[in-house]
C-alpha cells in the first residue's frame, strides 16, 4: 500500500514535471544566467544589451517554433538555415526592385510554405527519410543562392520595408512577433484537433493511422507550417539590419534544431511544446551574449551548443527509459 | 537480393560510362590521364570516409559528424606538432587516434544511451566542430616539412599517394564487408537489429566498431587533406557528410540499412566526381555543383524507392 501510494504521488508530480519540466529548467537557466552574469558584469543587464538579446534573436525563436512542429511530427529539417537565407534574399530583392512592401513581405512567406510543403510531400508520399530530403535541400538552396547572387549585399531597401526595426511602446516588433506566435501556436498545439494530431502522428504513426488520421497529410501540414514560420523568421532576419548579405547564415539550422531540442521537444517525436523552444532560443541568445561579457572567446560557442544538445538528448533518453510506457523507442 | 544489387551496380556502371563518354566529348581536357589522376586525388578524402560510411549506412545508421571529426583532427595535428612540439609522425598517429576516439564516443552514445544515430551524430557534429574552433581560435597552422606533402601532393609509381591509400583501404573494406563474419553481422543488424540480437550477433560491439572505424578513417582523411592543401583550418571538412552520404546512397546502399556494397560505393564516388569535374569544366562554379549533388541525392532515393517497390510488389 505504502509503495502504491508512493508510486501514485510520484506519478502525479512526475506528470507535472513531464508536462512542463523542461520549460521550467530552461526558464531557471535563463534567470540564473542573468543573475550570475549580471553580478560579474553589470553591463550585461543594460537596456541595449537586453534589447539586442531579445530582438536580435527573435527570428531564431520563430524558426524554432516551426522546427518544433516538424520534430514533434517525427521528422527533422536540416535545411532551415538555407531556406531562411533564400527567403530573406527574395524579400530584399523584391523590396529593392520597387514592389509594394506587402508583396516583399508576403511572397517570401508563401515561397517558404510551398517549398516546405513539397519537402513534406516528398517525405510523406515517397517515404524518403526527412534527413535525406532536407540534406539534399540544404545543398540545393545554399548552392543555388550563392551561385545566383554571388553573395552580394542587398542595400537600399525602402524605409517602410524594415519591419523588424519598428517599435511599439519602446519594445521592438520582433519581440511581439515572437511572443504572439509562440502563444498562438502553444494554444493551437494544445487545444486544436489538428495540433493534437501532430503529436499523435509523431508519437506513433500506426496508432494515429488506426485512429483515423492521415499521417501523410499531417506531415505535409507540419512542413508547410514550418515553411510559414521560416518565412516570418526570414522577414525578421532580413529587416533587422540595413543590409542583407545574400548568403546562408552560418550554423543557423543547428541553432534552430538545438533550440527546439533543448526546449523539451523530444527528438523521437510526439512530445514537447513551442513555449520551451522559444525559451531555449532566448537561453542561447543569453549564452552567446554572456560569453562576450565574460570575456570567453566566441569560438567556443558552438562547442557549448554541442554539449547542450548532447546533455539534453541524453537526459531525454534517460527520462524515457524511466517512464517507459509506450513501445516506441 | 543479390540480383537486385547486381542490377543496381550494372545500371551505375552504364551511367558512369555514359557520363565519361559525354564529358569526354564536351571537353578534350577531361579524358587526359593527368585530369583523371587529379580527380582521383580530389576524391580520395571523400572516398576514404565513404568506405566507412557504407558500413554505417548498411548497419541502418548514419554518421553526420565525419566532417567535424576531420576538422578536429586537422586542427589537433597542427596543435600537437606546432604548439606541443611533438614530432610530426607522432602527431599524425595521435590525430588518427583522436579521430577513432571521437568515433568511439559516437558509438557509445548510440549503443549505451540508445540515442538514434542521426541525433547522436548531429550533436557531436556541433560538438567536434566547436572543439576545433575553440581550440584553434580560428588560427591556421602552416609550415609543415616537405616530406609531409608526399602524402597529399606526391606520387608513388605515377599515381597520387592518397589514391594508393584509398585503394588499399577500399580493398580491405570490400573484403571485410563482403566476406567476413563482421560484414555479415553488419548486414544482419542493418536488416533487422532485433533478429540479429536474438541470433547471437554482438550487435552493440559491431556498432561500436563501425563508428570507431568511421572516426578513425575520418582522421586519416584529415591528414591527407592537410597534406594536400598544406595548411590547417578549423572549417576543414564542412559539408563533407553531404558528399559522402550522397556517394554511398548513389552507390546503391539502402538508407534504411541491410543493403549495399563497397563496389557500389566506388561507382557512386566515381560518378559523383566525374559529374563535379564535368560541371566545373563546363564552367559551372563550385556552388552550382552542390546544387546538382543535392538533386542527385534526392532523385537517387526517390528512384530507388520506386524501383524497390516494383521489385517487392
Amino acid at each position: 500500500m505504502a509503495i502504491a501510494g508512493a508510486v501514485a504521488r510520484r506519478s502525479a508530480t512526475s506528470r507535472l514535471v513531464e508536462a512542463y519540466g523542461q520549460e521550467f529548467v530552461v526558464l531557471g537557466a535563463i534567470i540564473a544566467l542573468f543573475v550570475i552574469v549580471g553580478a560579474v558584469n553589470a553591463r550585461f543587464l543594460n537596456d541595449n544589451n537586453l534589447v539586442n538579446i531579445f530582438s536580435g534573436n527573435a527570428y531564431i525563436a520563430v524558426a524554432a517554433i516551426g522546427m518544433s512542429l516538424v520534430i514533434i511530427s517525427g521528422h527533422i529539417d536540416v535545411s532551415v538555415g538555407s531556406l531562411i537565407g533564400v527567403l530573406a534574399t527574395i524579400a530584399g530583392t523584391l523590396a529593392v526592385q520597387g514592389y509594394p512592401v506587402w508583396i516583399a513581405w508576403s511572397v517570401p512567406v508563401l515561397v517558404g510554405i510551398v517549398i516546405n510543403a513539397l519537402v513534406g510531400a516528398l517525405i510523406a508520399y515517397f517515404r524518403i527519410p526527412s534527413i535525406v530530403v532536407t540534406l539534399g535541400m540544404l545543398s540545393i538552396l545554399k548552392g543555388g543562392l550563392i551561385s545566383y547572387t554571388g553573395g552580394t549585399w542587398i542595400t537600399n531597401m525602402p524605409p517602410a520595408f524594415f519591419i523588424a526595426q519598428a517599435r511599439l511602446f519602446g519594445i521592438p516588433a520582433p519581440v511581439y512577433f515572437m511572443v504572439a506566435l509562440t502563444i498562438l501556436m502553444a494554444l493551437w498545439m494544445r487545444y486544436a484537433s489538428l495540433g493534437r494530431s501532430i503529436y499523435a502522428v509523431g508519437g506513433n504513426v500506426e496508432a494515429a493511422r488506426a485512429s483515423g488520421l492521415y499521417p501523410e497529410r499531417i506531415c505535409v501540414l507540419a512542413f508547410a507550417l514550418h515553411g510559414f514560420f521560416a518565412g516570418i523568421a526570414a522577414l525578421l532576419f532580413a529587416t533587422q539590419l540595413q543590409v542583407i548579405q545574400s548568403t546562408v547564415p552560418p550554423n543557423l539550422e543547428l541553432t534552430v534544431i538545438t533550440a527546439a531540442v533543448i526546449g523539451g521537444v523530444s527528438i523521437l517525436g510526439g512530445t514537447g511544446t513551442v513555449i520551451g523552444s522559444t525559451l531555449a532560443a532566448i537561453l542561447f541568445a543569453c549564452i552567446s551574449s554572456a560569453l562576450v561579457f565574460l570575456n570567453v572567446s566566441a569560438y567556443w560557442l558552438r562547442a557549448v551548443l554541442g554539449l547542450l544538445i548532447l546533455a539534453t538528448v541524453l537526459a531525454d533518453m534517460a527520462r524515457r527509459r524511466r517512464h517507459r510506457a509506450g513501445g516506441r523507442l | 537480393m543479390s540480383r537486385y544489387l547486381l542490377r543496381h551496380e550494372a545500371i551505375l556502371a552504364i551511367l558512369l560510362v555514359l557520363a565519361l563518354f559525354v564529358l569526354a566529348l564536351q571537353s578534350d581536357r577531361f579524358f587526359t590521364l593527368d585530369n583523371l589522376l587529379n580527380q582521383g586525388r580530389l576524391m580520395a578524402e571523400v572516398g576514404l570516409v565513404a568506405l566507412a560510411m557504407t558500413f554505417v549506412i548498411v548497419s541502418a545508421g548514419i554518421d553526420l559528424s565525419v566532417g567535424s571529426i576531420l576538422g578536429l583532427v586537422a586542427i589537433l595535428l597542427g596543435i600537437f606538432w606546432q604548439k606541443l612540439g611533438l614530432p610530426l609522425p607522432v602527431a599524425m598517429v595521435l590525430g588518427v587516434v583522436v579521430g577513432a576516439i571521437a568515433g568511439l564516443v559516437n558509438g557509445i552514445i548510440i549503443t549505451r544511451f540508445r540515442v538514434p544515430p542521426l541525433i547522436a551524430t548531429l550533436a557531436t557534429l556541433a560538438l567536434y566542430r566547436g572543439l576545433a574552433e575553440g581550440i584553434s581560435q580560428a588560427r591556421s597552422v602552416r609550415g609543415y616539412p616537405d616530406w609531409f606533402f608526399v602524402l597529399g601532393q606526391g606520387e608513388v609509381l605515377g599515381i597520387p599517394t592518397q589514391l594508393w591509400i584509398f585503394l588499399f583501404c577500399a580493398l580491405i573494406a570490400a573484403i571485410v564487408l563482403g566476406m567476413s563474419t563482421f560484414g555479415r553481422a553488419t548486414y544482419a543488424l542493418g536488416a533487422n537489429a532485433v533478429a540479429a540480437r536474438f541470433s547471437g550477433i554482438p550487435v552493440d560491439r559491431t556498432i561500436l566498431l563501425i563508428y570507431t572505424a568511421s572516426g578513425l578513417i575520418a582522421g586519416l582523411a584529415a591528414i591527407t587533406f592537410v597534406s594536400r592543401v598544406s595548411t590547417t583550418r578549423s572549417d576543414m571538412g564542412t559539408g563533407l557528410e553531404l558528399d559522402v552520404i550522397t556517394a554511398v546512397v548513389l552507390g546503391g546502399t539502402s538508407i534504411f540499412g541491410g543493403r549495399g556494397t563497397i563496389i557500389g560505393t566506388l561507382l557512386g564516388l566515381a560518378l559523383m566526381q566525374a559529374l563535379k569535374n564535368g560541371l566545373a569544366l563546363a564552367g559551372v562554379k563550385g556552388d552550382g555543383t552542390i546544387v546538382v549533388i543535392g538533386l542527385i541525392l534526392i532523385a537517387t532515393i526517390v528512384i530507388s524507392n520506386l524501383v524497390r517497390r516494383d521489385v517487392d510488389g
